[in-house]
């Protein structure tokens, strides 16, 4: 008997010891390969788990599918690169409150030997000309993501329209990181966000950046900006979301302090900055 | 559409002829003859019918890279690379499978055979015949290991429209763009081949005509 009401004892100071801090709320988030694989979300994240007492759940996945994943109500909040999809995205009434977060630009980057000679060439859109004339091997993500997308307008302006029926376009239906290590074993050109590239690079040792610079300022093709937006899911058409927590998140990701901390982010192991938030522009 | 069906077919059928062509008959010898660590060898190849597909498409992309030993066979991202990792994959399903089938014969039939002056050859095709059930689950199992196996293929492959891309990847791409109600249809096609070869390898259980 004085046993079991010691152990009723000792389990009701752990019951009351339990129950102050509630369980952390759960903020599903959608986002693309590039910027999972990029490192910046295990960066920042910390910080707003810890000031919401929130866990994020990040669902990495292409572009299309992350949008997808909002359009169904699947997830709270989206955080993509692709301008025309999140503004249909919000026309389409899914998502609400669309904010700039972040931008960084896109390389064309490819083997040291450069058999289609574009190094140094100041526009995308020249050396992709460069690269169909030489037939030279270039590696295509094929898969509708925001980089995908912005290849497909730099081919648009150079008027050339790639098909698979050109060897030298292989178009792999993958992420980038699995595209540059593609590109790497094939020593290919392909388009890639800066901020994969320069988190792969040390894996990608034929590879070099042919256009673009080594920097986002010695960027001189201003077509290759890459804008990235935030937007909470509409809760007026998916009731199942958690609006609450996506406005707040959203309005943390683009508050000052969390600004200055992804425009930090890269600097000690990259020696630049991958991301370049909205505010600074 | 038809390109990825015909790789798919092309890529799976041709791995589950080359594991069939090796593998049954290893898989007879192993229950049929007494060889030293005969049950050490079980044991691997059990444990090989559980082998993690993607494991062995990152082994075999680690062999072909240009690094690699195999290297200099130019292989990696071709349809060859894929049947490779395939043949692997089905191997020891088929070896398994096909030993546990012959075991289950009885045992009566082997020396009935070879008093009536059988050669060990004509013996382990006269067991083979009779143990035709399990050998053709056996085969039809490696078969569908590997025509739904995606990681290995995408590994190896890696997904190239109008050259490796096949069906399980091409399912993997539409996902990831978006487009669910696609990528179901592909996998219905793909369950549909699936039904249609077994249909067909289902055929062999019939007695030879004697």
């Amino acid at each position: 008997m004085k046993y079991h009401f010691s152990l009723m004892i000792a389990i009701a100071l752990l019951a009351a010891c339990a129950t102050p801090v509630p369980p952390p709320q759960k903020l599903r988030l959608a986002t693309t390969t590039s910027t999972a694989d990029s490192g910046l979300l295990e960066y920042i994240l910390p910080d707003f788990q810890n000031k919401f007492n929130a866990k994020v759940d990040v669902i990495a996945v292409g572009t299309g599918q992350a949008i997808e994943l909002g359009a169904k109500g699947d997830v709270d909040v989206v955080l993509v690169h692709a301008r025309a999809s999140e503004d249909k995205f919000v026309a389409d009434g899914d998502g609400i409150n669309r904010l700039d977060v972040m931008y960084n630009d896109f390389v064309l980057v490819g083997a040291k030997e450069d058999p289609a000679k574009v190094k140094d060439m100041t526009t995308a859109k020249d050396a992709f000309a460069a690269i169909s004339k030489a037939s030279a091997p270039f590696v295509s993500r094929g898969d509708n993501s925001g980089t995908n997308s912005k290849e497909k307008s730099v081919w648009a302006a150079a008027q050339i329209t790639p098909t698979k029926e050109m060897s030298w376009y292989l178009s792999i239906g993958q992420g980038m990181g699995e595209t540059l290590l593609f590109a790497n074993e094939k020593k290919a050109y392909t388009l890639a966000d800066r901020g994969t590239w320069l988190s792969q690079k040390s894996k990608l040792p034929n590879l070099i950046v042919v256009v673009g610079g080594e920097t986002i300022n010695d960027n001189k093709d201003k077509t290759l900006l890459n804008p990235y937006g935030v937007i909470p899911v509409n809760s007026a058409k998916h009731p199942g979301v958690n609006f609450d927590l996506a406005t707040k998140f959203a309005n943390w990701l683009t508050s000052a302090e969390t600004q200055k901390k992804i425009g930090e982010y890269g600097k000690d192991k990259f020696g630049q900055a991958l991301f370049y938030p909205s505010t600074s522009k | 559409m038809l390109e990825i069906i015909s790789l798919t077919l092309f890529v799976s059928g041709v791995a589950l002829v080359i594991a069939t062509i090796i593998g049954v008959p290893l898989g007879a010898a192993l229950a049929l003859r007494t060889i030293p660590l005969k049950k050490i060898i079980g044991l691997i190849i059990y444990t090989g019918m559980g082998l993690p597909p993607v494991v062995v498409g990152l082994a075999v992309y680690i062999f072909l890279s240009r690094e690699g030993a195999l290297g200099w066979l130019g292989w990696l991202f071709t349809p060859s690379a894929m049947i490779t990792a395939q043949v692997i994959i089905a191997l020891p399903i088929v070896i398994g499978l096909t030993t546990s089938a012959v075991e289950n014969v009885n045992p009566e039939l082997r020396l009935q055979i070879r008093s009536l002056g059988a050669t060990p050859n004509q013996v382990m095709w006269t067991i083979l015949s009779e143990a035709r059930a399990g050998v053709v689950a056996a085969i039809v199992a490696a078969f569908g290991g590997i025509i739904s196996e995606v990681g290995a293929v995408m590994l190896v492959g890696g997904n190239i429209e109008g050259s490796t891309r096949v069906l399980t990847t091409a399912i993997v791409l539409e996902t990831r763009k978006g487009d669910f109600g696609l990528a179901l249809a592909l996998g219905g096609v793909l369950l549909t081949l699936t039904l249609i070869t077994n249909f067909f390898l289902l055929r062999l259980n019939r007695p030879p005509s004697s």
